[in-house]
């Protein structure tokens, strides 16, 4: 065929490619577009306005600091109080992350076993649906008997965290085109000479995993992870709530806890705040971390075509 | 590098067809039945030789056995009875490195760049990238596509892929082409562009070509025979060898002679579906 032969294809190709590339450098950022600064500057402005209207009533009404402390309140509270709140942010932070990559571990290693064996499959993944209908909070009393507080509120969060990251891995192994995989078993069937037929079976089936499975599943497992990050912090505070009413902790949840038993509503807020905060930086840096793996192939991941 | 330097591409022969006879059969079915685990009868009794330098039609309504034939033929699945004969003995398996498989859709890896969709093939075969970048780029320059290397499947059109998919299949030299309804799913523009420049390269690589179609206009066009297969059970009805001569163009098509195929290869076609006792036209 000759070079010339795509040039009436390459046209519509051209149209395709240019919006990508300009966005590729510097994100999608480097030229405003209207729709996208209203996206973020509506909810902004909605904050500020409750942020204000919530000062405005506070001031207006007198209301006591230990009902509802004003925003100002709050800000100094959280500065006053920052060493405390800071180690607490950290501990839940700790937990939050440990529970997390253990939770990609298991649930990774576990999907790959599942997709390799039958046997495997057929016996683990009930106790997996078991682990995961059980309410986490009804759990935790009871992991507080058995473990070490740190360690009981580390497996809250690893087992809420576990179980997205299992089926949509599991679901992204699966998901690959069958004629790719038939394609591979015409490619790819070239088996050591000195192996069993069952270990060639092993190690084709171990070479798709590598080559197709892999890299299909990424996307899957990928929006996993963006589920599993928000359930680890809330598996982390329930435990820490749980733990916290036997009296012992040191997260921010604990310090929720705390501050409701002495009244002090500021510090309640001020936590309450991070918590938030935290929960939202997690979930955008697991975006990010989505967007950039998969910006160059996934549609999940390419900018709107205009 | 075993694989591509073992089988270096043939060079360029510019004879026609006709030149070089027709050679010796170089895979066969023998009395090929084929029953699904779940009862389905698709093929029975199918004896088909492909000789060497052949383009092989395979034309038929859906679902009369078109694909199982093609699949079973490249050993992706095993006949319920009969064998594939491969000149000089040994099973699909040995054969494995001579075949190229193009399916209906492009079936490219979406993560994966042009070139590296095209490395595949040569990838499970343990060349290393650095090796195979030689047979990468003359693929992709056999189907024109040497400067989108590096784009991705998604930025492609549908015509493009399908080249992208041929390339692939032509990246370990193949010296059987099975091709299962490739230009089905393109607009008829694509889909001449497409007929000629495979026309192009089984000339210029001296390849032996099973092609998958419903159509009878292209099987006319492409083919050194027809083979017209009837449904329930899956079954070769009738072969119409097509004489006109090779390389063709498009000119072919205004010929008085094509128009004659194209009737004959049709009323073997509707002979066919007529024969189905389930009504095979309510079927397509
Ligand atoms: N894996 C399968 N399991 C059961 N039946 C199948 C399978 N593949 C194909 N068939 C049946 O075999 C018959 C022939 O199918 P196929 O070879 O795909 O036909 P064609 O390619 O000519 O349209 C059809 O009736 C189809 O339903
Ligand atoms: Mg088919």
């Amino acid at each position: 065929m000759s070079e010339a032969n795509p040039a009436a294809e390459a046209g519509r190709v051209a149209t395709v490619r240019a919006p990508i590339e300009a966005a590729a450098p510097g994100g999608s950022g480097s030229r405003p577009d209207p729709a996208r600064l209203l996206r973020v500057a509506l909810p902004l402005g909605l904050f500020a306005l409750v942020v204000l209207g919530w000062e405005r009533w506070v001031v207006a009404y007198e209301v006591p600091h230990y009902i509802l402390p004003a925003p100002s309140r709050i800000m100094e509270t959280m500065i006053a109080d920052w060493p405390v709140l800071w180690a607490s942010l950290l501990q839940t932070l700790k937990t939050t992350f440990l529970g997390l990559a253990l939770a990609v571990l298991g649930g990774v290693g576990l999907a790959v076993l599942l997709s390799l064996s039958r046997l495997v499959e057929y016996s683990l993944y009930p106790y997996a649906v078991v682990l995961q209908v059980t309410p986490v909070v009804a759990i935790s009393p009871l992991l507080l008997i058995y473990m070490p507080q740190e360690a009981a509120v580390l497996t809250c969060a690893w087992i809420v965290a576990f179980f997205p990251i299992l089926s949509n891995t599991t679901l992204g192994l699966q998901s690959v085109d069958r004629n790719l995989l038939e394609l591979f078993d015409l490619y790819g069937a070239t088996k050591p000479r000195w192996a069993p037929p069952w270990l060639g079976r092993f190690l084709s089936r171990v070479k798709a995993l590598w080559y197709l499975r892999r890299p299909a599943a990424l996307p899957y497992f990928l929006a996993g992870l963006k589920i599993a990050g928000g359930l680890a912090l809330i598996g982390a505070v329930v435990a820490e709530i749980a733990a916290g009413s036997a009296g012992a902790g040191s997260g921010l949840a604990y310090r929720i806890l705390e501050s409701q038993f002495r009244l002090n509503i500021p510090r309640l807020f001020a936590a309450l705040v991070l918590l938030s905060l935290t929960g939202v930086v997690i979930f955008l840096a697991l975006s990010a971390v989505s967007h950039l793996l998969l910006r160059r192939w996934h549609e999940s991941a390419i900018a709107e075509e205009r | 590098m075993s694989a591509t330097q073992a089988r270096t591409p043939p060079p360029p022969s510019h004879r026609s067809l006709d030149e070089t006879p027709l050679g010796a059969t170089l895979v066969a079915l023998r009395g090929v039945d084929k029953t699904f685990a779940n009862g389905t009868t698709a093929l029975s009794g199918l004896a088909l030789d492909i000789r060497e330098n052949e383009f092989v039609s395979l034309l038929g309504p859906s679902g009369c056995g078109k694909s199982t034939a093609l699949r079973i033929l490249a050993g992706l699945i095993p006949p319920s009875r009969g064998e594939v004969a491969w000149a000089g003995g040994g099973r699909a398996e040995d054969h494995r490195g001579e075949i190229g498989f193009v399916f209906q859709e492009p079936t490219l890896m979406p993560w994966a760049s042009v070139a590296d969709n095209v490395y595949l093939p040569l990838r499970l075969r343990g060349v290393s990238r650095r090796d195979a970048g030689d047979a990468i780029a003359a693929s992709l320059a056999l189907v024109g596509l040497s400067k989108f290397a590096e784009a991705y499947p998604r930025e492609l059109s549908g015509g493009m892929k399908m080249r992208v998919s041929i390339a692939r299949a032509l990246s370990l030299r193949p010296r059987i082409l099975l091709m299962d309804e490739p230009f089905a799913a393109l607009d008829e523009i694509t889909r001449f562009k497409l007929n000629d420049d495979l026309l192009r390269l089984q000339h210029e690589f001296a390849c032996t070509v099973v092609f998958v179609t419903h159509s009878v206009y292209e099987s006319v066009y492409l083919s050194t025979r027809i083979v017209v297969m009837a449904a329930r059970p899956g079954r070769i009805v009738a072969e119409i060898p097509i004489g006109a001569p090779t390389p063709r163009t498009e000119t072919f098509r205004t010929t008085p002679l094509y128009g004659a195929l194209c009737r004959e290869a049709s009323a073997a076609l509707h002979g066919a579906m007529d024969a189905d006792p389930a009504g095979g036209s309510a079927h397509l």
